[in-house]
């Protein structure tokens, strides 16, 4: 294990530097949540910016005018953005990260040009219309159903947790094709969002945005041209983006969580308790430490299990550990962040100029970390049964 | 090693042939230079083969013998054996010895350097009833000063060695509670199931393999980075390795105790060995305490910038 950086990473290193040095700061601030128009903009606008300095897609293949970078740059890359605090991949998340690179595995010629380049332009915003009210952990259970009417499906069902439905000009959505089969029934397709019959809810989360919605489809017409994959093999397709999870997909916020700690420690400096600063606490500094020596072992597992991918090739099954491992970490980051607040953490903004570095904010959000994108309960049963041979939960089919 | 020949093991005191065979394998001397008739390998490896000694729960005065290696070549070939007691942090209490029997030399860690103490000049109790059956215990009462071996630079080096080898120890524990634990979801059956079928167990299970593998980053990076092979400070990364893998090993142990159910109270099992190795190691080159609060330190210094 060499945890250096070989001199070409350095160089990567510091042209993205300098590069975010100017342009993070020119972004200006991020806007309202509550303010989608404005969200749009300034999310698209970053992707833009991005694209124009050739850092756009940063593990899309160099044909699909991604950046093509190694392991270790992507790796990098996830860190300077942290460390510059530059906006995060916001509403371009499903298209970038998802919707894109199914896209680049399993699209025709024709799906790669419609696509491809507006999405890494950001002049593209997908969503994802997976889970279904009645399935969640159990997604291959989806119910929505796509039946063939000439060169059309027509599709009616509902769908759950659709982020940014209300703005996206595209949907990635899973239908079923075949009522025979569980996972052999299922069917990918690209479904645009002005179609007749899509009528979107916002569903207001705990922390009062609205970026989930539900989905409600009623006798909506796809063409079947905008099926990727055969008919029938959507669970397969589905997956197939796990040929881009290298490890890193965590990178960026283990990165941030470091740093919030060290925001901690100033936080504490500035907090007076019994007459003295609550970082004369030896409980607390000690609690930040131990939470500092955790997220520090998250990172080096990141670090060892992108080595050992650059030696052999095989991704292993350590999404699910550093998942499990991270989401459970960061809640803990933030609880105590708020206990340090004590009663400031009533309000959610800053109390009398005493600055609360948005850790209550920030708490109530990492609350979906343990649920989303496969609940702990689901990693600790895949680790167990595919990392370790238990027994399967029992299933259908 | 079959698990019985390991309880064997917890009657006898000192097992000479065990320590020459060692020896002979180079365990003693992995981290002396080759001109002095060692190994000459570097933290990266000592930890590999220090997690494996962990993981067989061998016995005996380990990592002294590995530390003092390098000064005094002769305790690599095993002719001369060390025990070691670290005072970098005096602390009012029992003076408690590892590995006695069998040894002939003390080594002393503290704040001035690195001092030997031969055995022949003290007084020790042997403890009835040690914790560990496999770590026989002595008290002492009082240290004379003994002969001064290196100054506090090195000192402070053999420390955080020893901090990272019993880190490696610790992985080994946290692998070793794991695989039992497994084999044993699997084997045990009730309700007509093998309890590893219950997700109350998978989900014990799961959890240990995060800790084991958080572990194994954790001192796999601290290794590296002591080589040079690093970009972080090392102190933290020692401190992290530790910390970790002390809190991996114990739970690793407490959970493979309660998934052998009722069988993980009885004697001849492993869980309880394993456990009781790593509250010795907890208590070897800095608890998870200390260690968090070194940490927290490092992070209270960055945060002052």
């Amino acid at each position: 294990m060499d945890l250096r950086y070989s001199e070409a990473d350095q160089v990567f290193r510091h042209a993205l530097r300098t590069w975010l040095a100017e342009a993070v700061p020119a972004r200006g601030k991020s806007p309202s949540i509550h303010d989608w128009e404005a969200r749009r903009a300034y999310d698209t606008g970053w992707q833009r910016k991005l694209f124009d300095a050739g850092y756009a897609g940063i593990n899309w293949p160099k044909e699909f005018g991604g950046r093509g970078a190694s392991l270790m740059e992507e790796l990098i890359y996830y860190e300077e953005m942290s460390r510059a605090n530059a906006p995060g991949v916001g509403m371009n998340f499903v298209g970038v990260r998802h919707g894109g690179p199914t896209l680049i595995a399993e699209g025709t010629d024709q799906q790669k040009a419609d696509h491809l380049p507006r999405i890494l332009r950001g002049e593209e915003v997908w969503c994802q219309g997976f889970s279904e009210p009645n399935a969640g952990s159990d997604l291959a259970a989806l119910r929505t159903s796509a039946v063939r009417d000439g060169d059309h499906y027509v599709v009616n069902g509902q769908k759950i947790w659709t982020s940014f439905g209300h703005v996206a000009d595209f949907c990635e959505l899973l239908v079923r094709t075949d009522s025979n089969s569980k996972h052999g029934g299922i069917s990918w397709l690209v479904m645009p969002m002005d179609l007749d019959g899509i009528e979107i809810r916002p569903l207001p989360t705990l922390h009062g945005e609205s970026d989930f919605s539900e989905m409600f489809l009623e006798n909506v017409r796809i063409p079947i041209e905008n099926r990727v994959g055969e008919e029938n093999d959507g669970w397969r397709v589905t997956n197939v983006t796990l040929r881009f999870e290298r490890g890193t997909a965590w990178a960026a916020d283990i990165v941030h969580l470091q740093q919030t700690l060290v925001s901690l420690c100033e936080l504490a400096r500035a907090t007076t308790r019994d007459e003295e600063t609550a970082w004369n606490d030896r409980a607390l500094r000690r609690e930040i430490g131990h939470l500092s020596a955790e997220v520090e072992s998250v990172w080096a597992m990141v670090k060892l299990q992108v080595s050992e991918l650059a030696k052999t090739g095989v991704p292993g099954l350590g999404g699910s550990v550093i998942k499990l491992a991270y989401t459970e970490l960061n809640q803990r980051v933030f609880e105590l962040g708020t206990r340090l607040l004590g009663r400031a953490a009533l309000s959610r903004d800053d109390v009398d100029g005493m600055p609360s570095l948005g850790m209550v904010d920030r708490y109530l959000q990492t609350l979906s970390l343990t649920i989303a994108a496969g609940s702990s309960q689901i990693q600790r049963n895949i680790i167990s049964e595919r990392m370790l041979g238990m027994p399967k939960e029992p299933r259908a089919n | 090693m079959p698990f019985e020949a390991v309880v064997e093991q917890a009657v006898k005191p000192f097992d000479g042939a065990l320590w020459r065979d060692l020896a002979e394998l180079g365990v003693l001397s992995l981290r002396t230079r080759e001109n002095d008739g060692g190994l000459g390998l570097g933290m990266a490896e000592a930890v590999l083969v220090f997690a494996e000694l962990g993981r067989r729960l061998l016995p005996g005065p380990l990592i002294w013998s590995a530390l003092i290696a390098g000064l005094l070549p002769e305790v690599g070939k095993g002719g001369l054996v060390v025990t070691g007691l670290d005072q970098t942090r005096p602390a009012s209490g029992p003076l408690m010895i590892e590995h006695w029997e069998g040894s002939n030399t003390l080594i002393v860690l503290d704040v001035e350097g690195v001092r030997r103490i031969e055995t022949d000049a003290l007084q020790a109790r042997a403890v009835e009833t040690p914790l560990d059956p496999l770590t026989p215990v002595h008290q002492i009462h009082a240290l004379p000063p003994g002969e001064r071996l290196a100054d506090s630079a090195t000192c402070q080096r053999l420390w955080s060695e020893g901090a990272l080898l019993t880190a490696a120890q610790q992985l080994g524990i946290a692998v070793a509670t794991l695989e039992y634990a497994t084999s044993y979801a699997l084997e045990r059956e009730q309700f007509d199931r093998p309890i590893g079928s219950f997700q109350a167990i998978k989900h014990m299970l799961a959890d240990m393999l995060v800790r084991k593998e958080q572990a194994m980053a954790a001192v796999y990076a601290a290794a590296a980075t002591m080589d040079g092979r690093g970009v972080d400070d090392p102190q933290r990364m020692i401190s992290t390795a530790k910390l970790i893998a002390g809190e991996a090993a114990h739970k690793n142990a407490r959970g493979c105790l309660q998934i052998y159910g009722g069988m993980g109270y009885v004697w001849e099992m492993p869980p309880h060995f394993y456990l009781k190795r790593a509250f010795v190691l907890e208590n070897g080159f800095g608890t998870m305490d200390e260690h968090a609060d070194r940490i927290a330190d490092r992070l209270g210094a960055s945060a002052t910038r």
